[in-house]
């Protein structure tokens, strides 16, 4: 069970190599996480992050779970719900892409638009349904502001975040009133292995910050978290541009 | 019977969860709502006043028990009453006050049931004098989870495991309680104000003996020489030569006020630490350094905040914290340091009271023992706060002290065995009588109780 700040006694990560992620187990293993699910495909780097968790004092397990495989999300993430009740989902997992490739090979952007967008449908319904049954429980889900309006540089994988983001909205609108609580995360330039060698964005931060402000969130039951929270005006702003501006803005 | 799905919170308002709440009018009902309750258990709750997850149960049913309100039989010579378990301690006083008797034990509010009064085995200001709520209690009816009916008397295991057990043994359908005789409704009250921490033990424990009742109410944002300065008031029941002469013709009227209902929207942030502050040093300026017999309504001595129906959204909707813990008498020396750092940290509460306790009560899990309890109310909001209360935590179990489970939203389990040193009996108690958890709550699964 959650404590009266919203921190959650068991975790399932769905996308267990995340950086967000895993910043985010640490941070709750700390306070009261005692059970974390690491749910990915079966890799060195996702039993390397259970060991990590495991000497922070967690239980830490690995499920071999694929985004792309739609169809044995029912199985594989049921299982880990009948081992006991899930205080909270994090949905971390997600691919950037490499825009200039994915324009040119329609097929490698779809593989971004099924990761992103398909497969939380898929995991983020199926994990719903059983937190619902439980009749508590947060679903916290990683969006990105590259979702709130498409940009050139990025649009492949701002459109597989942009839908995601709408989806989550959606689901938290549905379980309101259900003990479920779905939290929104909308980080900006996270300085992590998924941008290495990118060029930095204005109010970049860093995994262990979005850890931080996802803690913060769960505690205030908030539905929405901007990271750095400076971005909700930013992004406000940014919204209303018109877009023979927008497209010119070296963002 | 009537079942809805519903968002259920603790008085603290925090950790919502939904449950089927489903609400027996009879005992039949009862055992009918207990044999449906599925894989997910059910938990018996009354007016809601566990500040914590007590008489929450996510995903599974929890039993709103207020209509079993019944007062079966009042033996006014002996003063004993015989009531269903959904009886508020409110009503009691509106029956048993006319009488000439009172209920044993009180807590800060009348609004909880006595179901709920024997699960939590609540205290009062009169714990160093008459004990727990329990202790009061000559026996009590308990529907366990094969769906029988006990009769528990006090001295049985049952009893002790079902005083304090936080409605996991079974759900209390009715109970036998012993009453106290008074002549008046009225209290005669003493106050005085001590000027540190250090005066006010001092205080409490040269005369708390000449008392029934006796509180002080706790500055904890005061500083330096001035740290734990407080407010006590201690009284007793006024005798009814004390009261004037025209008041003598009606004794034992009992008529609480009420103000206007705490609005149903409060912006967050509204009680922090300049406007609790302001509280606090004008409660202390205001009361009088000694005053002796005044004689005050029983409402304005023993339940002010009841005046104010919903006080607890004063909070805003992320609710708060209450933090209740007791140490043993020799351990003043942690309970300096728990206010120190307290005061130190800048806790906003301004409802914090301390207490002498008498001797320990027989309930496994009950909370009293012999010793000084600190009690106070924190927003949910403050940053750190989880860490925080975490470390005094361990102060408290290394000075031998507990936690009170009735208001307890956020310990950590790890702590809870060498807290109540009867765990392990009670949880061996409830295998053997409940071996399916039927009755479960969210405090007993944060905590594996």
């Amino acid at each position: 069970m959650k404590d009266a700040f919203g921190t959650p006694q068991s975790l399932l990560i769905l996308g267990g190599t995340s950086e967000i992620a895993l910043a985010t187990a640490r941070r709750l293993v700390a306070r009261r996480t005692r059970t974390v699910w690491l749910a990915g495909r079966p890799s060195p780097a996702l039993e390397a992050a259970a060991e990590q968790l495991r000497d922070l004092g967690a239980d830490a397990r690995t499920v071999a779970f694929d985004a792309l495989d739609s169809e044995s999300h029912e199985e594989t993430l049921g299982k880990v719900f009948t081992e006991g009740d899930i205080d909270m989902v994090l949905l971390a997992f997600g691919v950037l892409g490499d825009q200039e490739r994915d324009e040119d090979e329609p097929l490698s952007a779809v593989r971004v638009a099924q990761t992103n967008y398909t497969g939380a449908v898929s995991s983020g319904l199926v994990c719903a349904n059983a937190l619902k049954r439980q009749g508590h429980g947060s679903l916290v889900v990683l969006s990105s502001v590259a979702g709130e309006r498409a940009r050139r540089a990025n649009f492949i994988y701002g459109s597989s975040k942009a839908g995601l983001d709408a989806f989550a909205q959606g689901l938290g609108d549905a379980l309101h009133g259900s003990g479920v609580h779905v939290m929104v995360v909308r980080p900006g330039f996270v300085r992590s292995k998924m941008t290495a060698g990118m060029k930095e964005a204005p109010l970049a931060t860093t995994p262990e910050a979005v850890a931080e402000a996802i803690e913060a969130g769960l505690r205030r039951r908030a539905e929405t978290v901007w990271v750095p929270g400076a971005l909700r005006l930013v992004m406000s702003a940014l919204r209303h541009v018109p877009r023979p501006v927008f497209r010119k803005l070296p963002v | 019977m009537s079942a809805d799905t519903v968002s259920v919170t603790g008085w603290g308002r925090t950790a919502p969860t939904t449950a089927r709440l489903v609400r027996p009018r009879s005992y039949e009902e009862v055992a009918d709502a207990v044999r449906a309750c599925g894989a997910r258990g059910g938990i018996a709750r009354g007016l809601g006043r566990a500040y914590g997850d007590a008489a929450q149960n996510a995903g599974g049913s929890v039993l709103d028990m207020t209509s079993l309100d019944r007062i079966r039989a009042i033996d006014a010579e002996a003063g004993v009453v015989v009531c269903d378990a959904g009886v508020s301690l409110h009503r009691l006083m509106e029956v048993l006050l006319p009488l000439g008797w009172f209920v044993p034990v009180t807590p800060g509010t009348r609004y909880v049931t006595v179901g709920g009064a024997i699960g939590a085995d609540i205290h009062g200001k009169n714990h160093h004098v008459s004990g727990s709520f329990s202790r009061h209690v000559a026996a009590l009816d308990l529907l366990t989870a094969d769906g029988t009916v006990h009769t528990v008397k006090r001295g049985e295991p049952l009893f002790d495991a079902t005083a304090g057990g936080m409605g996991l043994t079974g759900v209390i359908l009715s109970a036998t309680v012993e009453l106290l005789p008074v002549q008046t409704s009225l209290m005669s009250v003493d106050t005085e104000r001590a000027t540190d921490l250090d005066d006010l033990m001092a205080r409490l424990t040269a005369t708390d003996h000449r008392y029934r009742y006796s509180v002080a109410w706790i500055d904890l944002l005061a500083r330096g020489a001035a740290m734990g300065r407080s407010v006590l008031t201690r009284g007793d029941h006024a005798p009814l030569d004390a009261l004037p002469v025209r008041a003598r013709r009606a004794p034992l009227t009992f008529r609480p006020g009420q103000l206007p209902a705490a609005p149903a929207f409060v912006p967050e942030g509204l009680l922090g630490k300049a406007t609790v502050g302001l509280f606090n040093e004008l409660w202390y300026r205001k009361a009088p350094r000694a005053r002796r017999g005044e004689l005050q309504k029983i409402s304005t001595f023993f339940h002010p905040l009841d005046g104010v129906p919903h006080w607890n959204r004063i909070y805003g909707r992320s609710g708060f914290v209450q933090y209740q813990f007791v140490l043993g008498y020799g351990k003043e020396e942690a309970l300096r340091r728990i206010v120190g750092r307290i005061s130190q940290r800048g806790c906003p509460s301004f409802l914090a009271v301390l207490k002498r306790f008498g001797d320990g009560d027989p309930g496994w899990l009950s909370f009293p023992m012999p010793g000084w309890t600190l009690a106070l109310d924190i927003p949910a909001t403050m940053p750190g706060l989880g860490s925080f209360l975490d470390e005094l935590d361990e102060e408290v179990a290394a000075a031998d002290g507990r936690i009170y489970l009735a208001k307890d939203s956020r310990l950590r389990p790890e702590l809870l065995g060498a807290m109540y040193p009867r765990l392990g009996q009670f949880r061996a108690l409830r295998e053997e009588l409940d071996p399916r958890g039927v009755f479960t709550s969210d405090l007993s699964r944060r905590l594996s109780l």
